[in-house]
């Protein structure tokens, strides 16, 4: 089984620190885990939205909006692709994601659709 | 937790520690048997516990602890059962050397190290293979005995005592709790690979529409040379085995037809191709080429799928380099059959009259008597060589020797085609 895991942050949280040495340490451990454990797919980081862009269909006619757009809502800051035997399987991984104890940060977890579904 | 949630959580936990849980018992107690029941007793303590009282947050600490306390409670038990025992039998002179004494100090120094130790003790020669499978998937795949029964379609209770057999024979060989030294890795790494791509092929060579179990060996085998690539990274031949399952894996949406009958590589659908495995699988491959050494088997067999995979449409394949890599292979495994794929992805790239060399001197080969694919090439290359009589009495007995239905319907069309073309020459 297939499952997208996205850590979601308000932009521009003022409660959120800077990332430090500490942080990119013990988040380059954690996906060490993951690869090492053979379940790690894909991972990365994205951009801010500031770079980013919204795009709106109405109608069938898209609109571009440029970043930022997010003033107050949640953004994906990066994912996980993870392939494990079970959805308990996967969150017992996203459990272990090391979390700065002074913010509250959202991840989603969504399985994967496959050929089956 | 409710209970099933709680199991199933167990059981997940189960999944991502146990492998490392038994390497670091094994080493304390020298014994693979031993450390897995105690493993197992601390598996069974957590079903017990955890629900009531959470998931602890270092789960594999605890798994670890639970099952040392036991461990240094027999022990305790088994030393004072000795020593009455030589109180008691004072003249008897045929105590037997007691075990190596457990060390329960042996800090979970180098878990990677442990966890490399347990992949060659379970992969160790000494064990058939059935028994090293079985084994493998058991202690470092985690699964459960009844899983690995289903994924292999014998009964649990087979598979029960084939685990119980082979961890006896492992004790009872003294099979050291060691990685080979440099002499011996290589010997010992192959059969590792072929544990592995065995498990691999049983799920790969599964239909869809059977117990899921089967095709999902093909990802239990892959998480195990994903582990095994993080174990020994500076050893080609195990990126190389990552990369042919990444992308074999790759085609696993393509292979089967909507009858579940299977689809030759050159009639897929390329769009249902999965590219992350690709992508995956191809930078395995330059993983293996950027060490030293030369490509094994393994890596050569990527290196041709990766040819396959880098081709949009079939007529993109580069066929030279996949010749290439064939003539490497064959000196590493020479089969007939490698030969003969050879002789296919020669005549691709350099036209028939050059394949057709091959596949005649192959004609010879007794143990391709009865393989229909021989027939089916020659026919394939006397037709592209305008030798259209020929080709049909290829084509006719290779459809006699094919199992396959469609295969042998398809080859009598062809048969037939080539003898309507000889006739009208």
């Amino acid at each position: 089984m297939r499952f997208m895991v996205m850590v979601k942050h308000l932009e521009n949280d003022p409660n959120m620190p800077e990332p430090d040495e500490e942080m990119f340490a013990s988040m380059a451990r954690y996906n060490e885990e993951l690869v090492k454990a053979g379940v790690l797919l894909a991972g990365e980081g994205l951009h801010p939205s500031d770079q980013g862009a919204l795009v709106t269909f109405r109608d069938g006619v898209p609109t571009v909006t440029d970043g930022p757009f997010a003033e107050g809502k949640e953004l994906v800051g990066g994912y996980w692709l993870l392939e494990v035997k079970s959805r308990e399987e996967v969150l017992e991984w996203v459990k272990r994601i090391p979390a700065d104890a002074a913010v509250t940060s959202r991840v989603e977890v969504r399985q994967v659709l496959s050929d089956d579904d | 937790m409710a209970t099933l949630e709680a199991n199933r959580t167990v059981e997940a936990v189960w999944r991502i520690e146990s492998a490392r849980v038994i390497a670091g018992l094994t080493r304390m107690v020298h014994d693979v048997g031993l450390a897995e029941e105690l493993a197992q007793d601390a598996l069974v303590a957590a079903l017990e516990q955890w629900p009531e009282s959470g998931v602890p947050d270092n789960p594999g600490a605890w798994l670890m602890a639970i099952a040392k306390r036991r461990a240094i409670d027999q022990f305790r038990r088994r030393d004072t059962l000795e020593r009455k025992v030589v109180e008691l039998g004072r003249d008897l002179e045929t105590q037997e050397a007691p075990n190596a004494e457990p060390d329960f100090d042996a800090i979970d120094s180098n878990i990677g190290d442990n966890l490399l130790r347990l992949v060659f003790i379970s992969c160790h020669p000494v064990l058939s293979t059935e028994a090293r499978v079985a084994l493998t998937l058991r202690l470092l795949g985690g699964l459960t005995t009844e899983e690995v029964a289903r994924a292999f379609l014998t009964p649990e209770p087979t598979i029960a005592q084939r685990i119980v057999r082979a961890k006896k024979t492992l004790a009872k060989k003294k099979v050291p709790f060691e990685v080979p030294n440099a002499a011996e890795l290589g010997e010992r790494l192959a059969s590792v690979c072929e544990v592995v791509y065995l498990v691999f092929n049983e799920g790969y060579s599964a239909t869809g529409g059977e117990d899921w179990m089967r095709p999902a060996l093909c990802e239990d085998a892959m998480r195990l040379g994903r582990m095994l690539a993080e174990l020994v990274p500076a050893e080609r031949e195990v990126h190389g085995l990552v990369a042919l399952m990444e992308i074999q894996a790759s085609r696993a949406r393509a292979r089967l037809g909507p009858d579940k009958q299977p689809v030759l590589l050159f009639d897929q659908d390329r769009s249902r191709w999965d590219q992350l495995l690709i992508r995956r699988g191809l930078a395995a491959l330059a993983r293996a080429e950027r060490l030293p050494g030369e490509p094994g088997p393994y890596e050569l067999q990527a290196a041709i799928a990766a040819c396959h995979a880098r081709a949009r449409t079939p007529e993109e394949t580069d066929w030279a380099r996949i010749a290439a890599r064939y003539a490497r292979l064959v000196q590493l495994l020479p089969s007939p059959v490698v030969e003969l794929n050879r002789a296919v992805a020669l005549s691709m790239a350099f036209g028939p009259a050059m394949g057709l060399e091959i596949v005649d001197r192959l004609t010879a080969e007794p143990s391709l008597k009865t393989y229909h694919l021989l027939p089916s090439v020659r026919g394939d290359l006397l037709a592209k060589l305008d030798r259209h009589a020929e080709a049909s009495e290829e084509f006719t007995r290779a459809a006699e020797l094919t199992r396959n239905e469609a295969e042998r319907s398809l080859l009598l069309d062809r048969a037939k085609e080539s003898a309507d073309r000889a006739g009208s020459l």
